[in-house]
């Protein structure tokens, strides 16, 4: 069975919605204080994909997911190494990655994402909204094509909600973000009903750059973004489920967001079918 | 710069900089203040002892964004190309959670132990502005839009010799510690036990002074303290227990008075032994019986503990507490309103054993207008930075907590000036098993453990149950003030959710109003005494008295009972989870309240007399009917003009600017959020929320509030918002509970009564026999309403003393009461929301309308009250619900909206743009009122609900003769209302909703 990892403590808060989303997708899904890891030596190896859940870790304090990453990089766990050596170990193993909203930001903030230089130093950054403010709206993303990242197989215009104060992707420099298009890294952007890419308010909610909502590394094992699918696992998550029902009665009550998790437990259990 | 190192952080040029940017365009918008440019900048100051390099390199990797910012170490920014420049740092004392997190950032990345628990970083703001601004302009952004002078240090700064710089100022708590235990004589004269009451915050009156008096002067007391080495006299410990345990808002001396009332409109003269007893407490108990009648018995447990709890599902039970934060809010309006959310969410976790999980908040909030231009008086904050600190208080406390904001309301009125009303309310979830015993009961035997865990205790809040039973005055304590940290919180609540579900905690209870001295009072009542060591309590900084360590209301704490061999697993846990646990004493059968402090008793209460020995408040109330009349309106009005006006009005108006802010969906369980349909604009009648994603069952939350109904009628402002927040259930598809046998279906209510002092006083308070006669019409409302319905009051709240007084002034509120409403959803798929479907879909009004104008959005329009205010029907209105009930579940409403604030015209207008649709009616079915009666008049008990055009026999048959047909929904997005054939309005759709959006913008 696919075994899922969903961290939580110090302010992480949507743990308990990753672990149904798994559990959703057929996947085993585990809660985990981070403290068991830092504390007690937990062993993350057992597990195939790894969630950074979205929430306020240290309440957004110094940046969002800036004091997390400081400590998934600097603490030294019983083993005497950092967690973030064994996130590099859990990678190299070909294992997935996921941070959604304060989780992206961890993983911004830590250089997992983009980690184009591969030496896992921050490239970019998640900014401050440009309303100022944080907002709770539901917007329509779009899949990249080529898009390198499993989680997203099959998908291409969807809508999620996105719940953050800090969601504008700011890239460090030109030669960087060239490298991220080219490679394809930005893979989810916000978008109109109708799927075309715009950097107008609100459809685009912070005013990030390339409209980027998500991103994965060039491996595509690691992905983030800031609007929430383990928000939108029912039909009835959205706010406009009246009407769509009415139009279309025997829609599917699954949630679109649905599919990310979907996916990426089905290319597990393919490669683990393969392996044996 | 003494030994504080420091780590500036500024912003690269080529970021934009949206905080500097917002605070220019408040400036502009809010005080008419160009700024010019704005830059925002972040200051650490570092207490620790380290090296310029460990300095250098924690700024380097820990604080510094590697792409957005740059930083400075032990050198200031100077800027050459700005005028002037604020600081805003925290005041001695203040939560500081950006240094405390930042503390915990450096302790990870040296892998050094450091004292994390005490404050030794400190974080302030620096804006620095362009253009010249004088000293006043200054003083004003930094108190109106930067902070409050009560929490926040300002620093301010102009250019000298072409550059700005100023020394940052360091909050650093200095005291001298002062362990010392007063003794305070009562042998006083009335005037002298008056004075003393009033000098010590003790809010007690003269009877009640004599009654602490009288329990010294008894001689049994006398050798029981001696025997533990106290005097005969009161300590000051002892004195501020009583204070805090007789306070108005923990004892609700009011609700339990006796009044003489008498009804000058009626010739009605009665005698009422306690409100809460004969009326609320009276009422649940008679619905009580009448839900047993019926097999059905999911009332669970009502008004003894921290929150009520109802059976929810087969093997889940339904917490949930209603409260205000109003005094605070008055002070520090995001202080008021975080420490409001976050202590209201304790509530359900520290209801029976503990650990309850925190399933949405709601929030009821009602403020003077934002555009009041009244002079300020002192100590009295403008309403709109009332408003936004709120506003940020509920999206910080409700967002960092991970609890969804579910639904809410917000109501305008330039009373709520001096004191605004903050409504909080939590609805939570706990297994009804806990490890074999009932989870909802307090079970606590002699030589349990006393344990606290969470937040540390400072001076914060010290005198805040005392203080909020009493009207606010430009006198009013600072350390009245408290502050929350969410992060505190959330993780001190993660920690008691995995204690309860290991079964290490036997019970628990929160720590809110006086502090310790209120949860571990109350909790020792169960096994009759405890034994409190208060040098053991963890403390913020040294220096707090004995008693003030007591009654401290510092925030994030909880109260855990725990039997002696659960604890080494409890403390293992608690260091996991980063959670301070400790042990500060043991819970007797003696009778007695024991407090100590290094082994010495600083208090030793009677139980009995603590908690049962405050003397009866005695209170007049004499109602006389006000002399109102309708008002002649000109009879050539223009609707279409009108209509725009209302949707725009402030009662009215899309509430969205401030929904965005909160988080109404985390948890995944939100089913109707605040605004749904197409665009997220249909603003909705209830929440509905999900109970796990394992199950379609569900819970509905309403809200009912109409205060300004009040000024003609306070029992018909009581009822009709009872009816108001039920017919919202109704409207999204909830059903009346015990219409039927064990169906399974709870409802449960809190009742917020906030109102004016009540107390008559002949010459502070000469109108207060009839602002007392209101609070009994308020109480008989509910009582009628409760019955009648069969829906229980499971807990609620009183707040007294909603007056501003200062410079001569007082700005009393209008008697208000809050039904929040919660009750079970069989299925959340078989809800419905407001915002019409489709096109060709037929549209009605259900209930019947009235010439009821009084007190309605139209009049005060034309700044006019009237008389006619909405009467409740109840018999009518259940007799409808139960149609409407059986019409849903027959799948036969398609959309539903209730009408409420601006009638009829303006529900129609909601459900067309909610849905982008239009609508084309004509209001002939409602017979021969009068034209602004069908539009605009306000009666109960209605809905706007629009039904597929095939449904059309089966839904009339059913809804009888209180379906009044109107029109049809259109594909063309134009409100075209037309009587009798004869144009009305005739607006495009976008139009009313631009006017509906722009209304309230935050």
């Amino acid at each position: 069975m696919v075994k899922a990892l969903v961290l939580t403590g110090f302010g992480i808060n949507c743990e308990e919605e990753m672990a149904a989303a798994y559990k959703l997708a057929g996947a085993h899904a585990d809660i985990v204080h981070l403290n068991e890891i830092f504390i007690n030596g937990f062993d993350i190896h057992n597990y195939d994909i790894l969630n950074f859940p979205g929430g306020f870790s240290f309440g957004d304090d110094i940046a969002s997911g800036k004091v997390m990453a400081n400590k998934i990089k600097y603490k030294t766990l019983p083993s005497g190494q950092t967690f973030i050596a064994e996130l590099k170990q859990f990678i190299q193993a070909g294992k997935y990655v996921l941070g959604v909203c304060n989780g992206f930001q961890m993983l911004v903030r830590m250089g997992l994402l983009p980690n184009l230089g591969e030496q896992f130093e921050q490239e970019v950054s998640l900014s401050h909204n440009n309303s100022g403010r944080f907002e709770d709206r539901w917007v329509y993303c779009k899949v990249s094509e080529d898009c390198k990242t499993p989680f997203l197989k099959g998908i291409d215009v969807f809508p999620l909600p996105i719940r953050h104060g800090e969601g504008k992707l700011i890239i460090k420099n030109e030669e960087l973000r060239n490298t991220i298009i080219e490679q394809k890294l930005n893979c989810l952007s916000y978008c109109t009903a109708d799927g075309s890419l715009t950097s107008d308010y609100p459809a685009n909610p912070n005013g990030s750059d390339l409209d980027c909502a998500g991103l994965s590394d060039p491996t595509g094992q690691v992905f983030g973004l800031m609007p929430h699918p383990e928000a939108f696992l029912s039909l009835y998550n959205h706010p406009n489920w009246g009407q769509i029902k009415r139009k279309n009665p025997s829609i599917s009550e699954d949630g679109e967001g649905l599919n990310i998790f979907k996916n990426i437990v089905a290319h597990v259990a393919q490669e683990k079918a393969i392996e044996v | 710069m003494s030994s504080y190192q420091t780590i500036q952080v500024l912003l690269n040029s080529n970021i934009r900089d949206v905080k500097g940017q917002k605070v220019a365009q408040k400036c502009q918008t809010q005080l008419n203040i160009e700024t010019g440019k704005v830059q925002s900048t972040k200051l650490y100051s570092v207490n620790y002892a380290l090296s310029n390099d460990q300095v250098q390199a924690f700024g380097e990797h820990c604080i510094k964004d590697q792409v957005t910012d740059n930083i400075l170490v032990n050198e200031l920014y100077q800027p050459t190309d700005y005028a002037c420049a604020i600081a805003i740092a925290k005041l001695p004392g203040v939560t500081d959670d950006e240094g405390t997190s930042a503390q915990m950032a450096l302790a990870d990345f040296l892998n050094i132990d450091i004292d994390v628990n005490t404050q030794h970083i400190f974080s302030q703001e620096i804006y620095f502005f362009q253009n010249e601004l004088n000293a006043q302009q200054l003083q004003l952004i930094a108190k109106r839009i930067l902070g409050n002078p009560l929490i926040n240090h300002f620093t301010f700064a102009t250019k000298e010799e072409g550059k700005i710089s100023f020394a940052p100022y360091v909050p650093k708590v200095q005291m001298t510690v002062d362990d010392t235990t007063e003794y305070i004589d009562l042998e006083l004269s009335d005037e002298e036990l008056i004075h003393l009451s009033k000098t010590k915050v003790l809010a007690l009156n003269l009877a009640e002074m004599k009654a602490v008096r009288d329990y010294y002067r008894n001689e049994d007391n006398l050798e029981q303290r001696s025997a533990l080495g106290l005097s005969k006299q009161p300590t000051d410990c002892e004195l501020e227990i009583l204070a805090q345990t007789w306070s108005e808002h923990c004892k609700h001396k009011e609700f339990n008075a006796v009044i003489n009332y008498e009804n000058k409109e009626t010739g009605e003269t009665k005698k009422v032994n306690s409100l809460f007893k004969t009326y609320i407490k009276g009422a649940t108990d008679k619905v009580m019986a009448s839900l047993t009648d019926n097999n059905n018995d999911w009332v669970v447990k009502v008004f003894t503990d921290n929150a009520g709890v109802v059976k929810a599902t087969k093997d889940k039970l339904f917490v949930w507490k209603v409260e205000t934060h109003n005094s605070p809010s008055a002070l520090d309006p995001y202080g008021g309103a975080i420490t409001g959310i976050l202590g209201n969410n304790r509530d359900p976790l520290g209801t029976g054993v503990g650990g309850a999980k925190l399933l949405f908040n709601t929030n009821v909030l009602c403020f003077g207008p934002p555009s009041y231009d009244k002079p300020l008086l002192s100590g009295q904050l403008h309403p709109r930075q009332i408003m936004e600190g709120v506003v940020s208080g509920i999206e910080d406390g409700g967002n960092k907590s991970g609890v969804p904001t579910v639904n809410g309301s917000v109501v305008f009125d330039e009373r709520y000036a001096g004191k605004p009303l903050v409504y909080c309310g939590t609805g939570g979830l706990m297994d009804y098993d806990y490890h074999g015993a009932p989870s909802w009961e307090k079970p606590i035997d002699d030589g349990d453990m006393i344990l606290v865990a969470g937040g540390r205790v400072g001076k914060d809040g010290i005198h805040g149950a005392t203080f909020s039973s009493i009207e606010i005055d430009e006198h009013s304590p600072m350390s009245a003030v408290q502050i929350g940290s969410p992060i505190t919180q959330k993780k001190a609540s993660d920690f008691m959710i995995i204690a309860c579900q290991k079964g290490l905690v036997k019970c628990s209870t929160d720590n809110g109003a006086g502090g310790l001295s209120s949860s571990i009072g109350e909790l020792a009542t169960i096994s009759n005494g405890a034994v409190v060591h208060l040098e053991k309590v963890p403390l913020k900084y040294s220096g707090l008295k004995p008693w003030e360590i007591f009654v401290s209301e510092s925030q994030e704490r909880m109260t855990i009972v725990a039997e002696q061999d659960k604890y080494e697993e409890l403390a293992a846990l608690a260091k996991l989870m980063e959670v301070e646990l400790t042990d500060i004493g043991r819970f007797t059968n003696t009778g007695v309240l024991e407090v100590c402090y290094n082994n010495k008793h600083v208090a030793a209460l009677d139980m009995e007399f603590l908690h049962d020995g405050v003397p009866q408040k005695i209170m007049e109330a004499v109602w006389e009917k006000p002399e109102l009349h309708e008002p002649e309106l000109a009879t050539d009005l223009d609707y279409n003009k009108i209509l725009l006006q209302l949707m725009g009005s402030l009662n009215i108006c899309s509430r969205e600017s401030i929904i965005r802010q909160y988080d109404h969906e985390v948890k995944g369980k939100t089913i109707i959020k605040p605004l749904m349909g197409p665009e997220g604009k249909a603003p909705q009648d209830a929440a509905i929320v999900r109970i796990g994603f394992d199950s379609y069952e569900g819970i509905a939350v309403s809200n009912g509030i109409l205060p300004r109904y009040g000024d003609i009628d306070a029992y018909q402002m009581s009822a009709g918002a009872f009816d108001e927040a039920v017919r919202q259930i109704i409207s999204t598809g909830g059903s009346l509970p015990n219409t039927q046998e064990k169906d399974g279906i709870f409802w449960s209510i809190n009742d917020n009564f906030c109102v004016p002092d009540s107390d008559y006083n002949a010459e502070t308070n000469p109108d207060g026999k009839i602002k007392c006669a209101k609070l009994v019409q308020m109480c008989e409302a509910l009582y009628d309403m409760a019955t009648y319905f069969d829906i229980p009051l499971t807990s609620g709240k009183d707040s007294m003393k909603n007056d501003f007084k200062a410079d001569g002034v007082k700005i009393s509120v209008p008697a208000t009461i809050l039904y929040s409403m919660s009750s079970k959803i069989q299925d959340v798929r078989k809800t419905i929301t407001s915002e019409f479907k489709a096109a060709g879909d037929l549209v009605y009004v259900l209930g019947t309308t009235y010439d009821e104008l009084g007190a309605s959005e139209f009049y005060s329009l034309f700044g006019e009250l009237g008389a006619n205010v909405p009467l409740v029907h109840k018999e009518v209105a259940k007799t409808l619900y139960k149609k409407v009930m059986a019409a849903n579940a027959k799948g036969l409403i398609s959309s539903s909206h209730d009408i409420s604030d601006g009638g009829l015209a303006v529900t129609l207008v909601e459900s067309a743009f909610g849905g982008q649709l239009g609508v084309d009616v004509d209001l002939a079915s409602l017979g021969d009122l009068p034209l602004n009666a069908k539009l605009f008049s306000e009666s109960h008990s209605r809905f706007v609900v629009s039904i597929r055009p095939e449904d059309k026999e089966a839904f009339e048959v059913l809804l009888g003769d209180q379906a009044y047909y109107l029109g049809t929904v259109t594909a063309a997005t134009q409100v075209n209302i037309q009587d009798k054939g004869a144009a009305v309005v005739d607006l495009p759709v976008q139009e009313l909703l631009e006017s509906w959006s722009n209304g309230l913008i935050l």
